[in-house]
């Protein structure tokens, strides 16, 4: 029994992980249907940028804002340099040059910061709590709790404020939103800067976790584009789920089955998902007008 | 109009020629990987490179001849690395290469080293560098197998004879996994749990429960390397397991400590180089004026301190340095044999005797079994 519990704890602590992470790609993927590539850089860009803040001398909180303000900064630039150029190119396009951004971002981190690996200390220390014979550390607490809020946030925006609707609109269609009198391109901006902030965000909440360094925001985003998937892509609920799902698949295969096969359980259960629900568990059906 | 053209830059390109000054005599090659994914193992060797050449050459070189490094950096991929080591052999025209900062990269080039017939010092760890002989190439770093048989030779001094592996499926992880199961049962050790984890996992705590409620299991041992083991070593602490724990040479640095946490990483083992506890090596120890001396030298021109890593790149300086001094000559056949018989070199990572059929040259006494106290290295024999 403290084996399932323990388990299950671990399967929530990295599920938590992924649903931050899965959570950024939503408001970008909703305003133009891209899937930002830089997303895990955006995570990346949160943990690096605060772990220098806080090395320079400033207390651990300011760094975290600066992290978030910085990345959020960031991502309008990535906005405004990169994808508004390209504007009318096709999504396969835009998703290309996200791929392109995520390859310079890593780069010029690794000339700006270093190449070593860092961590700062947790919220509220590393002392293990513990429930039913199992353990669990506050960090995880305070990555769930991240999570949630993020998903809540996000569900509130997209469902109850105007901005939010303005969001959806110009992803179903560009012309008519701009028609009612939406300014898209602010739209767009605005949904680069709100996700690289989500991102800072999940970075700056996983690092005393799973460490940080230039390189790790791939295999972050690759995660948590795959929970995104899972979920059904562009919707909270969905990034949520399906984060800590993939978890919890994992940390049970390692352990009840091996943990040889804990990648491949995920992702054939994936794959098992995909091909019955192809949006995904709470996608929505996509209906194209002729 | 084009004449004149012609006249001017015949004339420059004279007083360039002029401008150069005399040529080294010694014309050693290098490419490492000063960038790229196995930057922070090649960013180190290159720094080391040029620091020991210099200081070399300021001590009026080997046999009054000065060195003249031609470095390339690879960026960790062999198809670059065989390109410059072709580029090294024919338009630099080198008398020895250093580099292969990774197994891959050396794998590259060494065949050019062999057919343009050359000594090779290799800076990779893999076994299969040496192991068949190679008449040209050596390397400085130990094994992985001979990390294991450190660590196991430790264990059964203390009398575990079942214990339990958790590694990384990373190249590093599942390559010492492999050799140490190959040698624990000349040890006596039975492995009674064998586990795995993803190199960017972020969280170990179900394979440890599955090891730490194996039936009769004494210790725990975690090849890997990166931020693998420091989350291993925190979730260790996490569940509050209280078996001895092992960690592999891969991550003998203070930066695992600072990872891990002190609190964790209070009594963890593992094998490491001299140079890595120069501080508290004792005064009599043969490698502590050789190791405090690269240590300052290093920490003067680049304000941080060397790395196990730079360490192989100032052993292979060494090693070559030493061999031209006793061959009396650059000439490449010359040197190889005099490497060949190296006998006795001190180097950071160990004392260095080679032979015919060994091309490492380095015995477990190599390694120093070191245990982490108050955030600290204690030497633990």
């Amino acid at each position: 029994m403290p084996e399932l519990m323990q388990f299950l704890l671990s399967g929530v602590t990295v599920g938590a992980v992924y649903a931050l992470v899965a959570l950024g790609f939503t408001i970008i993927y909703n305003a133009s249907d891209v899937v930002n590539f830089a997303q895990g850089e955006f995570v990346m860009l949160g943990g690096m940028i605060t772990v220098f803040a806080h090395m320079a001398g400033l207390p651990l909180p300011l760094s975290a804002l600066i992290a978030v303000g910085a990345t959020a900064a960031f991502g309008v630039a990535l906005n405004k340099l990169a994808i508004e150029p390209a504007r009318g190119a096709p999504v396969v396009s835009l998703i290309i040059i996200t791929i392109g951004a995520s390859i310079f971002i890593r780069g010029a981190t690794q000339l700006v910061f270093d190449k070593q690996i860092h961590r700062f200390p947790a919220i509220s220390g590393d002392d293990p709590i513990h429930v039913l014979g199992a353990t669990i550390l506050p960090q995880s607490l305070w990555i769930i709790a991240g999570a949630v809020a993020i998903f809540i946030g996000l569900w509130l925006f997209f469902t109850r404020t105007l901005i939010g609707r303005a969001v959806l609109a110009t992803s179903n269609n560009r012309l008519a939103a701009q028609l009612v009198g939406i300014n898209t391109n602010w739209i767009m901006t605005l949904s680069f800067a709100v996700s690289a902030a989500i991102g800072a965000i999940a970075g700056v909440l996983v690092t005393p976790v799973t460490m940080i360094g230039y390189d790790f925001g791939i295999s972050l985003a690759l995660k948590g584009f795959a929970a995104a998937m899972l979920g059904g892509m562009g919707n909270p609920k969905g990034a949520f789920a399906g984060g800590i799902l993939l978890g919890l698949i994992e940390a049970l295969t390692a352990g009840y089955i091996s943990s040889q096969y804990k990648d491949a359980a995920a992702f054939i259960i994936i794959l098992a998902v995909l091909f019955a629900m192809p949006q995904g568990l709470f996608g929505k059906k996509s209906t194209d007008r002729v | 109009m084009k004449l004149i053209h012609k006249f001017a830059l015949g004339a420059m390109t004279a007083m360039a020629f002029a401008a150069t000054p005399v040529l080294a005599e010694i014309r050693l090659g290098a490419t490492v990987s000063e960038t790229g994914p196995a930057a922070f193992l090649g960013d180190p060797e290159a720094k080391t490179l040029k620091l020991l050449v210099e200081k070399i050459n300021a001590a009026g070189g080997l046999n009054g001849e000065k060195i003249e490094l031609f470095l390339y950096d690879d960026g960790g991929d062999p198809n670059k690395a065989r390109t410059f080591a072709t580029r090294l052999v024919e338009d630099d025209e080198v008398q020895a290469i250093i580099g292969g900062t990774t197994t891959g990269t050396t794998m590259s080039i060494i065949p050019v080293a062999e057919e343009a017939k050359i000594p090779f010092i290799s800076l990779a760890g893999a076994i299969e560098i040496v192991k068949p002989v190679k008449e040209w190439v050596f390397k400085t770093p130990h094994t992985d197998r001979m990390a294991c048989e450190k660590i196991f030779t430790d264990m059964k001094k203390q009398g575990y004879t079942k214990i339990g592996l958790i590694s990384g499926t990373d190249g590093f992880g599942a390559s010492m996994r492999k050799q140490c199961l190959d040698v624990v049962a000349s040890y006596g050790i039975e492995i009674v749990g064998d586990e795995s984890y993803g190199p960017q996992d972020a969280d170990m705590t179900p394979q440890l429960t599955n090891l730490k409620g194996k039936p009769g299991i004494q210790a725990i041992m975690n090849p890997g390397f990166g931020q693998g083991p420091s989350i291993v070593t925190r979730n260790y602490a996490q569940l509050g397991i209280t078996l001895p724990f092992y960690q592999s040479h891969g991550v003998a640095s203070n930066g695992f400590i600072d990872l891990a946490g002190k609190k964790a990483a209070e009594g963890v083992r593992l094998p490491g180089t001299a140079l890595l506890v120069e501080s508290i090596l004792a005064d009599s120890d043969p490698q502590k004026p050789v190791v405090a001396a690269y240590v300052a030298d290093y920490k003067a021109k680049y304000n941080i301190a060397p790395t196990t890593f730079g360490g192989y790149a100032h052993d292979a300086l060494a090693i070559y340095a030493d061999a031209v001094k006793r061959a009396g000559s650059t000439e490449p056949k010359a040197v190889r044999d005099a490497i060949e018989a190296t006998k006795g070199l001190i180097g950071t990572t160990g004392i260095v005797t080679m032979s015919k059929d060994d091309h490492l040259g380095l015995d477990l006494s190599a390694f120093r079994m070191l245990e982490i106290r108050d955030g600290g290295w204690k030497l633990a024999e």
